[in-house]
């Protein structure tokens, strides 16, 4: 349980760390805060030959506005924040509801946002909050920068589409349609552990109530990536927000998943977990119990 | 790049260097390195909580930092507690008196996690204290002793800043 050999950077800038990254490329895991890292580190089912340690890159720990109502955030800006930054409270504040249920009050000290996001795992927050949300990431390489939506960032469990050469830098969150109210839901058998399902959910409706404007809908740990039901959200719109509507709008966001199961439940019952929770979460932003409207 | 560092911490109010292996981890480097021994080493993958010190007044684990990550960090550890003259700090006396630990294994992480949540909240209600505890195992107390030794430390700690305030 100690980590294997390595060797260890610890670079001052970006263009530091990109040409670091490029040198050695595969054998190469950049390390930012480290709460899932350390841990296959200790385990040894990671054995990179360099690490590159970018909490002392300079610029790289700071959240600013973004666009109408957005934030983006840098690679190094600890989980923490997302329940005590000023400037993603108030424009985000669902980030902050749903950050309650990433591990626990220590991991958030040192787990990184863009680091989560980076690992991939389909059972954690940020991934299906960047994809409801429609984040953008931002990943650096010594060949310059691309722009990826959070759509088609990630590929399947704990893998997305950043090269060996290339750093998340930043994930940029939009501002939420206005008026959109959000709700974030999910099981799992202790607090703090991973999800056994999850959903994020967002809507919008007339002023009188009677109708949906806008609908967002990503259910999480019940596949290898965050799965959102675009089809689901399109059909929501012009209809009324009763429970039947809600209802029927979870159970076919939820229809064709096939979860996986492991000791924790099977994947018929994750599928059933995701189905419940979503018409919870619908009903919740009709309700706005449990959820902030965002900032515009 | 070498394999070997130096390490500059300042733990408990002293500055500490040594040179240390970059893959040693801040608990080992903690006992082996410095002979801080209160911090315990337990499920070494950041589940248990066994491990957490105070960083930068953060509780943190330890098993899932490296020590060169730590390089240049104001450190608290359970040896950092209790007064010189062996006087308990009011959160180890509170743990003593509510019978908050049985082994005492778990102990020194969640005595770690309390300072840190007392100091951000120093009235916190059941609901507060059980979510910061959920960082941490105890496979002894069933916890409701520990909830109890928080909330007597908690009463204690906030009379004694009124009498402070008072003075």
């Amino acid at each position: 349980m100690k980590p294997p050999r390595f060797e260890y950077f610890s670079p001052r800038s970006l263009s530091e760390t990109v040409a670091i990254l490029a040198e050695h490329g595969d054998g190469a895991k950049v390390l930012a805060g480290g709460q899932s890292l350390l841990p296959l580190l200790n385990m040894r089912l990671a054995r990179p030959s360099v690490l590159v340690d970018i909490n002392r890159v300079s610029r790289l720990d700071t959240v600013r506005p973004h666009g109408t109502g957005g934030v983006a955030i840098g690679a190094t800006v600890r989980q923490r924040s997302l329940h005590g930054d000023p400037t993603l409270l108030d424009r985000l504040p669902i980030l902050g509801t749903a950050s309650q249920f990433i591990g626990h009050q220590q991991i958030r000290s040192r787990g990184t946002i863009c680091g989560s996001l980076a690992h991939a795992d389909p059972a954690a927050e940020l991934p299906a909050l960047a994809v409801a949300l429609e984040a953008e990431m931002v990943a650096s390489s010594a060949s310059g920068e691309r722009v990826l939506p959070a759509a088609d960032f990630f590929v399947d469990y704990l893998t997305t589409v950043l090269e060996p050469t290339e750093v998340l830098t930043e994930v940029r969150f939009p501002g939420p349609p206005a008026g959109m109210r959000w709700a974030f839901l999910e099981m799992s058998r202790r607090h703090g552990d991973f999800a056994l399902a999850g959903v994020v959910a967002g809507l919008s409706t007339s002023d009188d109530g009677s109708s949906i404007k806008a609908a967002r809908l990503v259910v999480f740990g019940v596949a290898g990536t965050p799965v959102r039901a675009s089809a689901v959200e399109a059909a929501l719109v012009g209809q009324p927000p009763t429970d039947s509507v809600l209802t029927d709008a979870a159970a076919e966001a939820t229809r064709l998943l096939d979860p996986p199961a492991d000791v924790h439940g099977s994947g018929a019952y994750r599928r059933a977990l995701a189905q419940t929770l979503t018409v919870r979460a619908l009903q919740a932003c009709r309700e706005s119990h449990g959820t902030a409207e965002p900032a515009t | 790049m070498a394999v070997r560092q130096t390490v500059r911490v300042r733990v408990n109010g002293l500055e500490r260097v040594a040179e240390t292996d970059v893959r040693r981890t801040l608990v080992d480097f903690l006992r082996e390195d410095l002979g801080l021994t209160g911090t315990h080493v337990g499920c070494e993958h950041g589940v248990c909580g066994a491990c957490t010190v105070l960083m930068g007044g953060q509780a943190v684990r330890a098993c899932i930092m490296l020590a060169v990550q730590a390089d240049g960090a104001e450190l608290l550890t359970v040896e950092g507690l209790a007064s010189p003259d062996g006087t308990l700090h009011p959160i180890q006396e509170a743990f003593r008196e509510k019978h908050g630990l049985q082994c005492g294994f778990c102990t020194p992480g969640i005595l770690m996690t309390t300072c840190e949540l007392l100091a951000s909240t120093p009235s916190p209600s059941t609901e507060e204290i059980k979510d910061w505890l959920s960082g941490h195992l105890c496979r002894c107390t069933g916890y409701q002793q520990i909830i109890e030794s928080i909330q007597l430390a908690a009463t204690r700690m906030a009379s004694d800043q009124m009498v402070l305030s008072a003075q």
